[in-house]
C-alpha cells in the first residue's frame, strides 16, 4: 500500500510534466491539423536554456533559490517561445498550402535539426544540475517503507495547476482565446470574419513552446540531469497523452498526461523498467487504433 | 518611361525595408542563440558544470543571419514566394530529361563500378552502401511514393530481415540463399501483422503509429536479451557464398574453382553485384506492379482515398499489399546488410535511419524511381564527403529536409510519368452519351427485375 502511494505521487508528478508538453501538441493539432513533431525538441531546448540560465545566475551571484527560479522561469519561457515562433515561421508557415504530408516531413526535419543543434553547440554529454529544491515531507512510515512527498514534486504539481488555470482562462475569456477557438473550428471562416489567422497561429506556437519550457524546467529540477535526446521520448509520450485525452481538447491533454504518467510509473514499478518505453509506445498504438478520438475528443468528420 | 522608373524607386525603398527585416532577423537570431551558442557548458573534473562564454561565435552566427537575410531580401525582395521559380530553370531543365537519358547511363556506370574501382576498397564499400539505401528507398517508395502512406518505421522491417537472417543462421545454420527469401517473407509477414490494425488510420496518425512500431521493435531487440543478445548484438553472421562456393583460399573455394588468384576483393565485388541485382529486382517489380491493377489502385489511393472507396476499391487490402511489399524489400535489404556486416545490433535500426530513408524518397521525388537513386547517391556521397564534420551532418540533414519541403515539396524530380495513358483521344458527342445512358438504364432496370 505504501509502495502504491509512493508510485501514485511519482506518477502524478510525471503526468504533470507530460501534460504541459501535451498542451502544445493538442493546440497546434486543433488549429492547423498538423503534428508538430519538433515540439518534444522545443521542450528539450527549454530545459537547456533553463540549465544555462541557472548557471549564469550562479555565476553573477544570484543564489537565492526563489529569485533564481523566478528569473529562470521568465528567461526560459521567453527564449523557448522565440524558438517556437521561429520554427513555425521558418518551417511550417510556407507549407500551409502544400500537400498533406509536407508539414509533417518538415517537422521531422526540424526535430532532427534542433536535436543536433543542441548536440553541436552544447556537447553530447549529459548535463547534471545539483538539486536546488531539497527536502520534503514524510507522509507515512510503515513497515520500513517511507512514503516521501518531496518539495520538488509539490512545486511541479502546483505550478502545473496554476499554469493550467491561467491557460484555461486565457482560452476561455480573452480575445486571443476566442480567436484561437474560432481558428480551431474553421480556419478560413475565421479569417473571413476578421481574425488574423497568422498571428493567432503564431501565438499558439508561442504559448505551446512557453509551456513546454516550463515542463523542461521541471524535468531539469525533478531529474537533475538532461541531455540533447530527452526531447524525442518525452515528445512521443506527450503526444500519446494528447491523443489519449482526445487531440484538440485542452482538459483532455492534461488528463492524458496524467494517465500516461501514472501508467508509465506503475508499469516501471510493477512490471519491468526496461520495457517502460515499449509500454508508452504500445499505449499510443492501442489508443490510436481503438480510440482515435481519445477520451474527451470529438469524432472527426471526413469531408470530401 | 514610367514603367522603367518604378523599379528603381522601389529598389531604394526596398533597401530600407530589407535592412529592417535583416535587423529583425538578426535580433531574433540573437535571442535564439544568446544562451545556446553564446554560452557553452562543460563538465568539470568534479562532475559539476562550468561555463565558457563564446561571444565571438555568437557574433559570427548573428552576423551570418543578418547578411544572409539582407542578401535574400535584396535579391528576391517581394518575390519571396516565387523562390521556387528561381531554382528550376537552371536545375530542373536537366532533371526533366534526366530520367530518359541518365537512367541507362547510371545503370551502365553502376555495372562497371567494380571494374573501375577494383583496387579501391573504399569506393566499393561506399558503392555497396549507396546501393543498399537505393534499394531501401525504392522499397519505401512503394509505400510512400505510390500508395501515399507515410511510414516512419520502415527500418523496423529492415531490422526484421537482418535479425531473421542472423538468428536463422545462428540457430539452424541456414545459408544466405535460404535465408534471403525467408527474411523477405518474415518481414512482409510482420508488415501485414503491423499493418492490419493501423491502416485504417489517416495520414499523420498512420505515420506516428508506424514510428511507434519501429521504436517498439528496436526496444524489444534491445531488451530481449536471451534471443537477441541485447545491445551486444549478434556477431559472426556467416558470409554469403557464390552459390555454394565460399570466398576463401581453400580448394573448393571460389578462387580455386575458377582458377583465379585468391583475393579478398572477390567477395566485395560479389556483394556489390548482389545488392545491385537485389536493387534492380526491387525496381523492376515496382515498375511492373505500377502497370497492374494493384499498382494503379495504389496510386489512386494516394490521390484520393474516399474516391477510391466509392469506386469499390478495397482500401484495406490495397494498403496492406503496399505495406507488405515495401516490408518484403526491406527484409531482403536487411538480410543483405547482416551478411555484409557480419555483425548487427539494435544500434543500426534507430529512428534516424527511418528518417534518412524517408528523406531519400522525399528528396528524390515521391514516386520517381530515378529520383530516389540519385537522391541516395547524393545524400550518402555528401555524408562521406563531410565525414570530418560528423556532428554537423545531421544538423544540415535536418535543415535540408525542411528546405526541400519549402522549395520543392514534390522532390528534385518532380515530374512523375503518368501510369495510365489514353492512347487514342476519342471524341464524344451527344449520340454516344445518349447510347451509354440508355445502356446503363436498361442494365439497371434488368437488375431491378
Amino acid at each position: 500500500m505504501e509502495y502504491f502511494l509512493q508510485q501514485l505521487i511519482n506518477g502524478v508528478t510525471l503526468g504533470a510534466i507530460y501534460g504541459l508538453i501535451a498542451i502544445g501538441y493538442t493546440m497546434v493539432y486543433g488549429i492547423i491539423g498538423m503534428i508538430n513533431f519538433a515540439h518534444g525538441d522545443i521542450f528539450m531546448i527549454g530545459a537547456f536554456i533553463a540549465l544555462i540560465t541557472f548557471l549564469c545566475l550562479v555565476a553573477i551571484g544570484i543564489t537565492a533559490v526563489p529569485l533564481a527560479l523566478f528569473l529562470v522561469l521568465l528567461v526560459a519561457m521567453a527564449l523557448t517561445a522565440l524558438y517556437g515562433w521561429t520554427v513555425e515561421r521558418v518551417a511550417y508557415r510556407p507549407l500551409r498550402q502544400s500537400f498533406r504530408l509536407a508539414p509533417l516531413i518538415s517537422a521531422i526535419g526540424m526535430s532532427i535539426a534542433l536535436e543536433n543543434f543542441a548536440q553541436v553547440v552544447q556537447g553530447a554529454r549529459v548535463k547534471p544540475l545539483p538539486p536546488l529544491i531539497t527536502g520534503g515531507f514524510t507522509l507515512t512510515h510503515k513497515g520500513g517503507f517511507t512514503v516521501q512527498l518531496s518539495n520538488v514534486q509539490i512545486m511541479v504539481v502546483v505550478t502545473t495547476v496554476v499554469l493550467m488555470g491561467v491557460f484555461s482562462w486565457l482560452v476561455a475569456r480573452t480575445r486571443l482565446g476566442r480567436d484561437m477557438r474560432a481558428c480551431e473550428q474553421d480556419l478560413k471562416m475565421a479569417s473571413l470574419l476578421g481574425v488574423d489567422v497568422n498571428r493567432t497561429i503564431s501565438y499558439t506556437f508561442i504559448i505551446g513552446a512557453a509551456l513546454a519550457a516550463v515542463a523542461g524546467i521541471m524535468h531539469l529540477l525533478y531529474y537533475g540531469v538532461i541531455d540533447f535526446y530527452i526531447g524525442f521520448v518525452a515528445g512521443v509520450k506527450a503526444f500519446t497523452a494528447a491523443v489519449l485525452g482526445g487531440i484538440g481538447s485542452l482538459p483532455g491533454a492534461m488528463l492524458g498526461g496524467l494517465l500516461i504518467g501514472l501508467i508509465e510509473t506503475f508499469w516501471s514499478a510493477y512490471f519491468s523498467i526496461e520495457y517502460k518505453d515499449v509500454a508508452a509506445f504500445s499505449i499510443l498504438v492501442i489508443v490510436l487504433i481503438f480510440l482515435p478520438t481519445g477520451i474527451l475528443g470529438r469524432p472527426e468528420v471526413e469531408k470530401v | 518611361m514610367s514603367v522603367l522608373s518604378t523599379p528603381s524607386s522601389k529598389a531604394r525603398f526596398d533597401l530600407v525595408s530589407a535592412l529592417k527585416r535583416a535587423l529583425l532577423a538578426a535580433l531574433v537570431a540573437f535571442g535564439l542563440f544568446s544562451l545556446m551558442i553564446g554560452v557553452r557548458t562543460h563538465t568539470g573534473s568534479n562532475g559539476a558544470l562550468f561555463l565558457e562564454g563564446r561571444p565571438g561565435l555568437l557574433a559570427i552566427m548573428v552576423g551570418i543571419v543578418f547578411v544572409s537575410t539582407l542578401a535574400r531580401e535584396l535579391i528576391l525582395g517581394e518575390r519571396q514566394i516565387e523562390l521556387r521559380s528561381l531554382v528550376p530553370p537552371a536545375l530542373t531543365a536537366p532533371l526533366q530529361i534526366l530520367p530518359k537519358l541518365a537512367a541507362p547511363a547510371l545503370l551502365v556506370f553502376a555495372l562497371i563500378v567494380p571494374i573501375i574501382f577494383y583496387q579501391n576498397r573504399y569506393m566499393l564499400d561506399l558503392g555497396i552502401m549507396i546501393l543498399t539505401y537505393v534499394m531501401l528507398g525504392w522499397g519505401l517508395n512503394i509505400v510512400v511514393g505510390l500508395a501515399g502512406l507515410l511510414d516512419l518505421g520502415y527500418v523496423a522491417f529492415y531490422a526484421v530481415g537482418a535479425y531473421s537472417y542472423a538468428l536463422l543462421a545462428e540457430h539452424f545454420g541456414f545459408s544466405f540463399w535460404i535465408c534471403l527469401p525467408l527474411a523477405g517473407i518474415l518481414a512482409s509477414f510482420w508488415g501485414i501483422i503491423l499493418g492490419f490494425p493501423v491502416l485504417r488510420l489517416r495520414g499523420d496518425y498512420l505515420a506516428i503509429v508506424t514510428m511507434a512500431f519501429g521504436e517498439i521493435i528496436r526496444l524489444v531487440l534491445l531488451n530481449f536479451q536471451t534471443l537477441t543478445h541485447g545491445p551486444d548484438g549478434i556477431s559472426g553472421i556467416p558470409r554469403p557464398s557464390f552459390f555454394g562456393l565460399p570466398f576463401n583460399n581453400e580448394p573448393g573455394g571460389f578462387a580455386h574453382t575458377f582458377g583465379l588468384h585468391y583475393s579478398f576483393t572477390h567477395r566485395i565485388v560479389f556483394l556489390y553485384y548482389l545488392i545491385l541485382v537485389l536493387a534492380l529486382v526491387t525496381n523492376f517489380v515496382t515498375i511492373r506492379l505500377r502497370r497492374l491493377p494493384i499498382g494503379r489502385a495504389w496510386e489512386a489511393l494516394r490521390e484520393d482515398e474516399i474516391a477510391c472507396r466509392s469506386l469499390g476499391i478495397n482500401t484495406t487490402n490495397t494498403k496492406l499489399t503496399a505495406f507488405a511489399m515495401g516490408a518484403m524489400f526491406a527484409g531482403f535489404a536487411g538480410s543483405f546488410f547482416a551478411t555484409r556486416q557480419g555483425f548487427i545490433s539494435p544500434e543500426s535500426f534507430t529512428f534516424t535511419e527511418s528518417a534518412m530513408v524517408l528523406a531519400i524518397v522525399v528528396l528524390g521525388g515521391m514516386g520517381s524511381q530515378i529520383g530516389v537513386a540519385v537522391a541516395a547517391a547524393v545524400m550518402l556521397g555528401g555524408f562521406e564527403l563531410f565525414r570530418e564534420f560528423a556532428t554537423f551532418r545531421m544538423l544540415v540533414f535536418g535543415l535540408a529536409m525542411v528546405l526541400i519541403m519549402i522549395w520543392r515539396p514534390r522532390g528534385l524530380v518532380a515530374t512523375r510519368t503518368p501510369s495510365v495513358f489514353l492512347r487514342s483521344p476519342k471524341e464524344v458527342d451527344a449520340e454516344d452519351v445518349r447510347r451509354a445512358r440508355a445502356k446503363s438504364w436498361s442494365w439497371r432496370r434488368a437488375r431491378h427485375d
